[in-house]
């Protein structure tokens, strides 16, 4: 965890804000850092992949950990709500995060014959932030769906 | 040394049915921001593709970024629609594509 | 009386094979719950169980795979593979992960699975040993640990200076060490399932490893486990396959008698 340290947040810090506030300092509490994703830049990665659709908040469903027990080893599942026919399917699939170095995770392009719009993988997050997922739909339409994961810091630095 | 790709499909369905695949190929992802003990740079290497196809045809295909785990994992659907083979590929910044392939009967 | 029948559930496990896995966990699971003896795996998230009880979503396979691979492979003078002598590690090696460490009288030291190895290799096969935290010999050892899996760990120490060494290691652990001045005890005895900063501590056994941590990204072996903990109470770690490492794992493996082997495992 010697990156946090360099970012400014000291043994100190965390040891202050004890059991969740630790969590919330982790998260938030850190001012001078490296070029990395912010709120916006995720934004703007997710518009890159979508064209100039207008994303509509449903049908995405983004399953992972409240708090992650490593945010280096993190299973998330994204699920989009759709018949998967040859009429009416997912074309895509992009997952961004608003808080690691760069924004974009993992994009997937399916076919109907996925037959099931539900994709398992895993992810590496450097700190509390949200992952965004966005569908676009066969019709052109676009859904988004927002988990935030809660990474913390491990025992004794470790 | 690194492992072979493990994949899992079943061996047989019935027409129609909704079959679920799972894969896992050793892969250290490396982001490209890392330093080594000097203070240089490890240059990206991860596994930037992944393609499922049936028969010929894309089922599922990934772009990877540095932000995907190491060993990559992936679990997903593929409808079974006629006896053949699943074709699986990862391809990494070096250049390298691993590929594997495992048959089902459909009836 | 707790720990005799969670050997029994453990065993009867065994009749499952390779493939009750997720059966195998629910019993670890529940012997945890039952008894004073708690594996890792009960301290775990669901993720992260789930990922450790499906063999192909547990990543450490990708290593028992490299072992089970290496096992037929013919290497060094002798023209020998570990089948050539051994067979099926299946039949010859289900009661290894859950009896190591076990006496040497060569080197009058207790022998883990990896020094094991590597004796075999230098002895009988006239190979050169494999490093130690090599993807050779880890996945060799978890491929080892793997056909064992649900069986109760028993370490005898009956043979050799066995009982002296587990005492070694018994002082190991109860002795403060580091800048924070800290025994394994202070954590592992004392404190498991309170929290250090944000993350939950266990009890600190075995049964698991190698196990995959999701930190680590990769396999890991017990030694290299050791020295991070030793390094994150700001102490200089020992050299893997060292003395000290080996008396605290022959003494750790009487604290953790009877939990079922479950290498290889995975672990935050």
């Amino acid at each position: 965890m010697r990156t946090k340290d360099k970012n400014g947040l000291g043994r100190r810090a965390v040891l202050k804000g004890a059991g969740l506030g630790a969590l919330a300092v982790a998260g938030a509490g850190l001012t001078v850092r490296e070029a990395q994703a912010t709120p916006e830049t995720a934004a703007k990665s997710l518009a890159k992949h979508l064209g100039g659709a207008t994303a509509k908040e449903g049908k995405v469903d983004l399953k992972l950990p409240e708090i992650a027990e490593n945010g280096r080893t993190v299973p998330v599942t994204i699920t989009v709500d759709s018949p998967m026919t040859d009429g009416d399917y997912v074309k895509a699939i992009h997952v961004v995060a608003d808080g690691n170095p760069t924004p974009e995770m993992i994009s997937f392009v399916l076919s109907p014959n996925a037959g099931k719009a539900e994709i398992a993988t895993r992810v590496r997050l450097s700190k509390t932030q949200n992952v965004i997922a966005a569908a676009v739909m066969s019709d052109g339409s676009v859904y988004t769906g927002t988990k935030q994961v809660k990474v913390t810091i491990g025992g004794c630095g470790g | 040394m690194s492992a072979k790709p493990r994949v899992k499909v079943p061996k047989k369905a019935a027409k129609g049915d909704i079959i679920q695949i799972k894969t896992l190929i050793s892969h250290k992802m490396e982001t490209g921001t890392r330093k080594d003990k000097n203070g240089n740079v490890i240059p990206r290497n991860i596994i930037n593709k992944f393609v499922c196809s049936f028969n010929g045809t894309e089922i599922l295909s990934a772009e990877l970024f540095p932000s995907v785990a190491a060993n990559p994992y992936f679990a997903f659907s593929a409808r079974a629609t006629e006896s053949g083979t699943f074709e699986f590929a990862w391809s990494d910044d070096d250049g390298k594509t691993v590929t594997a392939t495992e048959k089902i009967t459909v009836s | 009386m707790k720990r005799t029948l969670m050997g029994v559930a453990a065993a009867g496990l065994m009749a499952f094979g390779l493939s009750a896995t997720a059966a195998e966990m629910k019993a670890i699971d529940k012997a945890s719950t039952t008894s004073a003896v708690r594996s890792g795996f009960s301290y775990a998230i669901s993720e992260t169980r789930e990922m450790q009880t499906d063999d192909i979503q547990n990543p450490s396979f990708l290593w028992v795979d490299i072992g089970e691979e290496q096992w037929g492979t013919v290497d060094g003078e002798a023209g020998k593979s570990c089948e050539s002598c051994h067979g099926n590690a299946a039949d010859t090696m289900a009661n290894v992960g859950s009896t190591y460490p076990v006496w040497d009288p060569a080197t009058k030291k207790p022998m883990n699975v990896e020094l094991r190895i590597n004796k075999c290799r230098a002895e009988n096969m006239k190979a050169k040993p494999w490093k130690y935290e090599s993807d050779e010999l880890l996945g060799m050892t978890a491929y080892i640990k793997s056909v064992g899996r649900g069986k109760p760990i028993h370490v005898s120490l009956k043979d050799g200076d066995m009982e002296a060494w587990s005492k070694k290691g018994e002082q190991f652990y109860y002795q403060r060490r580091g800048l924070l001045d800290l025994s394994c005890a202070h954590c592992h005895e004392q404190n498991p399932g309170n929290l250090i900063r944000a993350e939950t501590l266990s009890q600190g056994q075995t049964n698991g490893f190698p196990t995959y941590r999701l930190k680590w990204q990769k396999l890991g072996s017990l030694h290299r486990r050791f020295r991070g903990c030793n390094n994150n109470i700001r102490a200089e770690p020992y050299a893997y396959g060292s003395d000290e490492y080996l008396a605290l794992e022959t003494y750790l493996a009487q604290r953790g008698a009877n939990l079922p082997v479950e290498g290889p495992s995975v672990r935050k």
